[in-house]
């Protein structure tokens, strides 16, 4: 199992070494690995499809506990099956479709980094782990959005999605957390039969609607639903694969998943529901106001991914089974229905749907198959979409609240999607040939393999639905519910209202579809309004991020570094004098006995060198001030028995005044810029700085916290460091590595001075 | 004799902190060397001045004879004076090299990034 | 930069070997007496710099005889190189300092060891680096 999450990462960090070297074949080679996943994946199917789980453990960072823990049941199996399923064609069309682009490693990178990804977080139990695969998918999708870097419009594309994912994963990682306080586990295997105590638990709302946010985020729910069509400017069949089969459904999946813990509430269902329905009626809406073939075929993502958020919301049998049910005939039939956009864009290079029409006799296959996938779209019999959609109906005629609502939203909806299937499945194909920047051929087989196989599935499945039903679905129904139901798949269910709900849908589609080229202009007068939408209100947020950190740094980083000095010395100030004032309020009182003479003379010839340099105008007074005032310190080192510290500070000293001339008297002469206010300013905050130095110390030489460490030193120098210069066996033994960084700074400056000399040579040479 | 240390401590903080607080670089170099002077000393004064010996053991012996003055806070001392000296000269070049590219001894023309 | 005064000229040959000289003094001494390989470094250092003041550049790097970029990467390799005895042979922590005393003809006992190995290191880097500041400053004055 851990080989199989981790075998995509390894052929993706290979896959740029290996790209230009496979040259034509690139797309089948690598499409093996994720078919080999496949069907060691489908080796599962009659596991998992008798009800069981299974838990596959290995230790990852042992001394801690912690384990990376995988869960494979019928909901993790579902989705695994179909990110290597679809993952095989989009590697394949992939081979193809980018062929001879410049960086086609690169994408192979992402994509298959991506795929492993996604399957470490649909397999994950530690929901920490599911977290960094969560973020790992979001971080491919950033980088395969932007894959076309050189376009402005790309990279705003892929920071916009990157930033609303990254914006919920932050919170879906707060909400994570609370979960497992609540819940009292980190892994999903516990947490599934604990959701009693979770839904009971204090925290249960606020770590909802946490998940909820990076959930809705990541899924493309309304008010968030923005940054899925924009996520377009990806290559096709990074669009087929992430933005509409798997990525843009981990969402859906995290909810479905922690269904049976958080699920059930009215919170959860009225969430779930409302948002979700609204979602589904907006993508619609908006799939049918749109006349680009790739921005159509992204919102009635969006409307399928609300669909899939009301019904997990709904949370009955029959939604559940539903929600499975749909996901699947999503799946095959999205993924088909991008991949032929790609072929349209590959072979004519229009993507407007009203710039398309007769292109069946050019590519009889693509138009089948196209035609096919529509059907499921549409919820046509006997196409897998019409079982599910059949009960998606149901589900909403039974939910226990807000039925008549969702109910309303469903029809309304399904009516416009039959409008856009239409467009998709026919506009393109039929009528009259309209001219196109190429001529069209129909396309290769590694394009066209994807589409055919899912859309003939999409077909066998509706044919015969409980083929996948009583293999997979139930299974995964089971997972979602958290407790067995009965699933029951038919093509055929009688006259009921579901089947009045279909056919007047489809008859109303069909309406708008035989007046698309008025009903769509109508409606696009409508982006008028758009400025009200979600996306400006992320744009807004946007722009105040940048004026608010614009203003912040002009005000804190101003570029004058004596502000910054200043800024920093007095807010020490303060402290420290708080501290003082509030704990230690008595003064040390000075005590001058028993000083020798020629000790007070070298403190005060000191001091008073430190003032001359201070207060002169020459800069040769000031260096040899310095120079006088490095030697004071030397004779207090020796003075006070530090030898070898005295020894180092006359040599340091010494070379110190060299450099000094060498360097400083290439610079102009001392000049007064500040004003005397401004002096007078500084010196008072040098005075007290001074002055709270000087009681400080005086404080801390009359205290004394703890016994000083120095005595072991002092003991163990002779015995243990077989030397008799104590201050020489700690340099150089007992705090040998602490040495070892000083030489090493000391290594480092001298570098940097080199190098700065050396620019400065070349600098003058060119 | 703290007392005086300790204003001599003082003192130096202060005259390097008026020096970093002018705009001339060159004045900002002079108060960094007092300013690592100063702090070698803070540390020295207090570690504890006392009367102690210097921290040596006579040959033959195992332990020094007698109170030693604090050996750490001189090793830690020690290794600061010449890392100071690099940290020196390394700021000396930089702002060299700066006045070189800016032509002024003026922090006030050296806030822009792009020059 | 150059000094014209003979007697400086003079004193330099004759100082500088005996100041290298004294420096190692300093650095092998350092583990029993005031000294060391910071201390001897430093020495050498300013030996090499007053060689500089009183000849040319080209004489000090002639004096010097190795690239002091050079000495930077010998002595750091030294220095680490010292923590590993220990820690190979015997298990011990880095660092942990290992001796080897023998007896040599003419010099009779000496003690060998990773301390004193480390204080080269030191003492390399020491003068590697004061005197790749000094030399390249001089020349860019040049």
């Amino acid at each position: 199992m851990l080989l199989a999450v981790l075998s995509g990462f390894i052929l993706a960090f290979l896959a740029p070494w290996l790209t230009p070297r496979l040259g034509r074949a690139v797309g089948w080679l690598f499409g093996l690995l994720p078919a080999a996943l496949f069907v060691w994946f489908a080796s599962f199917i009659p596991v998992v499809a008798s009800g069981e789980t299974l838990l596959f453990s290995y230790p990852w960072v042992p001394g801690l506990d912690i384990n990376l823990t995988f869960l494979l049941d019928g909901l993790s199996l579902l989705f695994a099956l179909l990110i290597s399923g679809i993952g095989t064609f989009i590697v394949i069309y992939a081979g193809y479709y980018l062929h001879g682009e410049a960086y086609q490693g690169r994408f192979y990178l992402l994509i298959l980094a991506f795929m492993a990804s996604m399957l470490g977080l649909v397999l994950s139990s530690n929901l920490v782990a599911l977290f960094v695969f969560w973020e790992l998918t979001s971080i491919t999708s950033y980088l395969l959005i932007g894959y076309h870097h050189e376009e402005g419009k790309a990279r705003a594309s892929a920071l916009q999605g990157l930033f609303v994912t990254v914006a919920g994963g932050l919170a879906l990682l707060a909400g994570l957390v609370l979960l497992a306080v609540a819940g009292g586990s980190y892994e999903l295997s516990e947490l599934l039969t604990s959701g009693d105590v979770v839904r009971e638990h204090a925290l249960y709302l606020p770590l909802l609607l946490l998940i909820l946010l990076g959930t809705f985020t990541k899924s493309a729910q309304f008010p968030f639903h923005f940054w899925l069509p924009n996520a377009m400017a990806a290559p096709t069949p990074v669009s087929a694969y992430l933005h509409s089969a798997t990525m843009v459904k981990a969402g859906v999946y995290l909810m479905a998943r922690l269904n049976p813990t958080l699920g059930g509430t009215e919170t959860w269902l009225l969430l779930l529901g409302l948002i979700g329905a609204t979602t589904m009626l907006i993508g619609s809406y908006m799939a049918l106001r749109s006349t680009g073939v790739k921005q159509v075929l992204a919102y009635s993502t969006v409307m399928a991914l609300g669909t899939l958020t009301m019904l997990i919301g709904v949370g009955t049998e029959k939604a559940i089974t539903a929600a499975v049910a749909f996901l699947l005939a999503h799946s095959l039939y999205k993924g088909a229905l991008f991949m032929i956009a790609g072929i349209i864009d590959h072979e004519t290079g229009i993507k407007d749907f009203r710039e398309l029409g007769g292109l069946r006799s050019a590519m009889p296959l693509t138009a089948l198959f196209a035609g096919i996938a529509a059907l499921s779209l549409a919820g046509i019999a006997p196409l897998f979409g019409f079982v599910a959609k059949e009960l998606m109906f149901e589900a909403v005629l039974e939910a226990p609240a807000i039925g008549t609502v969702i109910t309303l939203f469903a029809v309304a909806s399904a009516m416009m999607v039959v409008a856009i299937a239409a467009v998709i499945g026919l506009r393109p194909w039929f009528g009259p040939r309209l001219p196109t920047k190429k001529t069209p051929h129909e396309a290769p087989p590694s394009l066209l393999a994807g589409p055919a196989v899912l859309a003939t599935l999409g077909l066998l499945f509706g044919l015969l639905p409980m083929l996948p039903g009583q293999h997979l679905l139930s299974a995964a129904a089971l997972a979602v519910a958290g407790e067995p139901i009965e699933v029951y798949l038919s093509l055929w269910h009688g006259f009921n209202l579901p089947l009045l709900l279909s056919a007047t849908s489809l008859a109303v589609g069909l309406l708008l579809y035989w007046q698309w080229s008025r009903v769509q202009p109508a409606l696009a007068r409508l982006a008028a309004w758009d400025h009200l939408g979600p996306e400006r209100g992320y744009e807004k947020v946007m722009a105040s991020i940048v004026s608010i950190s614009d203003s912040h740094t002009r005000l804190v980083q101003n570029g004058y570094l004596r502000y910054y000095i200043l800024t920093i010395i007095s807010t020490l100030l303060l402290l420290l004098a708080w501290t003082i004032l509030t704990r230690y309020p008595v003064l040390p009182s000075p005590d001058l006995s028993g000083i020798a003479p020629h000790t007070f003379t070298i403190l005060a010839i000191t001091a008073l060198a430190a003032l001359y340099a201070v207060t002169t105008r020459s800069r040769l007074g000031a260096v040899a001030a310095l120079g006088a005032l490095g030697f004071g310190v030397a004779l207090i080192y020796v003075l006070f028995s530090a030898a070898d510290v005295g020894i180092t500070q006359v040599l340091v000293e010494t070379i110190t005044v060299i450099m000094l001339v060498l360097v400083l008297f290439r610079l102009p002469g001392f000049l007064d810029f500040t004003l005397s206010g401004s002096r007078l300013r500084d010196g008072f905050i040098a005075v007290l700085f001074g002055g709270t130095i000087t009681l400080i110390l005086l404080m801390t030489t009359e205290v004394q916290f703890f016994p000083p460490i120095s005595e072991y030193f002092i003991e163990n120098s002779g015995p243990l460091g077989h030397g008799r210069n104590i201050v020489n066996v700690i340099l150089v033994d007992f705090r040998a590595i602490d040495t070892l960084g000083e030489i090493f700074v000391l290594a480092l400056a001298a570098i940097g001075v080199y190098a700065m000399l050396k620019l400065r040579a070349e600098d003058r040479k060119s | 004799m703290e007392f005086l240390m300790a204003s001599l401590v003082g003192i130096l903080f202060a005259s390097a902190l008026y020096m970093m607080l002018r705009r001339s670089i060159v004045k900002l170099v002079i108060g960094l060397v007092l300013l690592s002077n100063a702090a070698n000393l803070l540390i020295f004064t207090a570690s504890g001045l006392g009367s102690g010996q210097p921290p040596l053991i006579p040959p033959g012996a195992d332990v020094p004879v007698g109170a030693v003055s604090d050996p750490l806070a001189q090793a830690l001392i020690l290794t600061a004076i010449v890392i100071g000296f690099g940290v020196l000269a390394f700021a000396v070049v930089l702002i060299h090299r700066a006045y070189e590219v800016v032509g002024a001894d003026d922090m006030d023309q050296m806030k822009d990034t792009d020059t | 930069m150059r000094m014209h005064s003979l007697i400086l000229r003079t004193a330099g040959h004759f100082l500088l070997p005996l100041l290298i000289l004294f420096s190692l003094w300093l650095l092998l001494r350092g583990h029993n007496e005031p000294g060391g390989g910071f201390i001897g470094g430093l020495v050498a250092a300013a030996a090499i710099a007053l060689y500089l003041f009183t000849m040319d550049l080209q004489a000090a790097r002639k004096a010097l005889w190795v690239d002091p970029r050079n000495l930077i990467g010998i002595g750091l390799t030294l220095a680490v190189l010292s923590a590993i005895p220990g820690a190979v042979l015997h298990g011990q922590p880095f660092f942990t300092s290992q001796w080897w005393p023998m007896t040599l003809p003419l010099l009779g006992e000496v003690k060998l060891s990773t301390p004193l190995i480390f204080d080269i290191g030191v003492y390399l880097v020491v003068i590697g680096s004061v005197l790749t500041i000094v030399l390249f400053l001089a020349e860019a004055e040049e």
